[in-house]
């Protein structure tokens, strides 16, 4: 037998490749000839090979905003996962409160991003804010426009209190899809709730919590507006992430050269580590 | 190991059920002998596996009780009852091995690892798991899960009771009968108590000793498989055991004497008819109809092969009588008699036997 050739429906494939093509790779593209490129501008180029590249990793600047970057992402999953996994277990799953504290959960994620920092930049205000005002109320010196410490805390709770409900939602979601019959084995078994948990929930969870992990870590890493809002990257650089950087470089000093070198490690990055996230949480699977 | 009594058990789902339509279980009185194989057979929503989940403790009983050897359990958990269940669905722990599979209810329970060790290579040897034993059980086939299931239940000497909701659902039907003879030889070996709940006929009746049959939220009948098959004690029972169904025909009697369509019937239990309402019917299970020289005028209408006996479909007036003629016997065209085998045939009152309502 052989097949029928019909090489027409390519054209019903051109529109999403134009779309694609308009969206991703042309721009995608530019930032790579930005990249390799010198402007003075009146939209003159020069050829400068890897020089912005060369620049860039010797930036201890770009190596500070990187670090923290890096602790940052660190801390916001050490503690979302475990405590969106925690919540998700306490919720009902069953009669009218499942939908109350889906509900709440729900309400962070539809707070638009500038609002969350203006909200909690006025909250962790020191004179007016609730919060501020309060740890300041029990004897803690608290400003967060002044003290890094209390900038990386409020930044941390903020971005807690903002995406944690996406780890519930997801864990919420798995947890509910485990038939009965799994508990009511267990049960049957003698299983008590830790071994529920450790051979029964943990395992069924594990590719909702692979999503998780992978969706915060790249949110998180890419973080901009929220903390722009809050702190302005300060008090002096303390809270500057590498987005901060790239879009002072882009922006603020019209550097397309470095600021485009810099995006594509930027993207590098991300696209390593989430590859590598993704393929150790499946190895077992392969087994 | 232990007797099993169900005495006045009852079930609603509802908190505060009003009417005898909101139990989902109807008054259930049962005494299961220690060692006993039994099913409990009915059609999906039947109540038959509320019934099971409540004597494995999955559910506590609205009202009545549940006796092991004597003792009430109605309100102890699954693991005081001390059960094992199979569930439709192989329930299996992903992350661990066959092995650890098997071993988890003992480790559970604290038992010692050397005695872990024998027993589970015992099972695993009994259900033929020994080469896969350290393999992860994730990677089994639906068959070898449900096995390892039932493996579980088997490694705990001391279970009251082994029960298994359909639990051959997702088995591929080649390997069904299998495992089901499986089963069988494992009852004979260990002489286990075992509930086998089911709503396919020959899962229940090749299984067990004692089949219960349930509709509707009630027990209709409970008895051998032969028991059931040539003593229906209800209309339901006549046509969900047996393919094809028992022949139902409305009947009148007169002075215990029973008449379709103006032809006297000979019945086993005409005599003990006392009432006098209408919509009696008749039943009588193609089996025990023939072909005869003078009897119950016919038409035979449709002749169906079914390999080593043929199904006839014959009328009576409107009403269709199937009979069962063995191989090598004539078939009459056009018309003929028949005749029904006197004790086997009954008439029932609003669905239930004659002489034997509940």
């Amino acid at each position: 037998m052989s097949k029928t050739v019909n090489q027409k429906a390519w054209w019903l494939v051109l529109p999403v490749f134009v779309m694609v093509a308009f969206n991703a790779l042309i721009p995608l593209m530019t930032v790579v000839n930005y990249s390799v490129q010198e402007s003075f501008g009146n939209n003159e180029f020069f050829w400068s090979g890897t020089v912005w590249f060369q620049q860039l990793l010797a930036d201890d600047q770009i190596h500070e905003s990187l670090l923290r970057q890096i602790v940052f992402t660190s801390i916001v999953l050490a503690i979302q996962v475990p405590l969106g996994l925690s919540i998700a277990l306490c919720m009902p799953k069953k009669g009218p409160w499942v939908s109350v504290c889906l509900v709440l959960m729900a309400l962070p994620l539809l707070v638009p991003w500038n609002v969350v920092g203006s909200m909690w930049n006025i909250m962790a205000l020191p004179d007016i804010g609730l919060l501020g005002k309060g740890i300041n109320a029990l004897g803690i010196p608290f400003n967060y426009t002044r003290q890094p410490m209390a900038a990386w805390f409020t930044v941390i709770l903020m971005d807690v209190w903002h995406w944690t409900s996406l780890v519930v939602l997801l864990c919420y979601a798995g947890l509910v899809s485990i038939p009965d019959a799994y508990y009511q084995a267990a049960k049957v078994d003698g299983a008590k709730p830790w071994a529920v948990f450790r051979y029964i929930q943990l395992p069924k969870l594990k590719h909702v919590l692979t999503i998780a992990i992978l969706l915060r870590f790249m949110d998180s890493f890419m973080i901009y507006t929220e903390v722009i809002v809050l702190t302005g990257g300060g008090p002096g650089s303390t809270t500057k992430f590498l987005s901060i950087d790239l879009v002072q470089k882009a922006l603020g000093g019209f550097d397309l050269g470095p600021a485009a070198a810099l995006s594509i490690v930027y993207f590098l990055i991300i696209l390593l580590m989430s590859w590598l996230f993704y393929t150790l949480m499946m190895r077992n699977e392969a087994n | 190991m232990a007797k099993i009594t169900l005495r006045n058990l009852r079930h609603s789902y509802y908190a505060n059920p009003k009417s005898d339509d909101d139990f989902a279980l109807k008054k259930v009185n049962l005494d299961w002998q220690d060692g006993g194989a039994y099913a409990l057979l009915g059609p999906s929503g039947c109540g038959k596996t509320t019934l099971l989940n409540l004597i494995s403790g999955l559910l506590v009983p609205s009202e009545g009780e549940i006796l092991f050897d004597g003792a009430d359990v109605s309100r102890l958990s699954p693991e005081k009852r001390n059960i094992a269940q199979v569930f439709q669905f192989p329930v299996i722990y992903d992350t661990m091995t066959v092995y650890d599979n098997l071993a988890f209810p003992l480790r559970n329970r604290g038992v010692p690892e050397p005695e872990i060790d024998r027993r589970v290579r015992e099972i695993g040897e009994m259900l033929d798991l020994t080469k896969t034993l350290k393999n992860r059980a994730a990677n089994l086939t639906a068959d070898g899960k449900q096995k390892i299931s039932l493996g579980r239940g088997l490694v705990r000497s001391d279970v009251n009771v082994i029960m298994f909701d359909e639990p051959l659902t997702v088995i591929d039907p080649h390997l069904k009968w299998q495992l089901r003879s499986k089963l069988k030889e494992l009852h004979q070996r260990i002489r286990r108590t075992m509930i086998y709940v089911t709503h396919d006929q020959t899962e229940a009746l090749t299984f067990a000793d004692q089949v219960v049959v349930m509709n509707n939220g009630q027990v209709v009948q409970s008895g051998t498989p032969i028991e059931l098959f040539e003593k229906p004690r209800h209309t339901f029972v006549g046509h969900f055991i047996g393919s094809p169904g028992m022949n139902l025909l409305p009947v009148e009697v007169k002075g215990g004497k029973a008449f379709f369509a103006g032809h006297e019937v000979a019945t086993g239990n005409a005599g003990q008819y006392k009432g006098k309402d209408s919509g009696l019917e008749l039943g009588v299970r193609p089996e025990f109809v023939s072909f005869a020289t003078s009897g119950i005028p016919v038409e035979v209408t449709k002749v169906a092969d079914a390999g080593r006996f043929r199904i006839v479909e014959t009328r009576a007036g409107d009403r269709l009588i199937k009979l069962i003629v063995p191989e090598g016997a004539d078939v009459p065209q056009g018309s003929a008699h028949l005749a029904f085998d006197r004790d086997h045939t009954q008439v029932y009152a609003g669905g239930w036997m004659v002489g034997a309502e509940p």
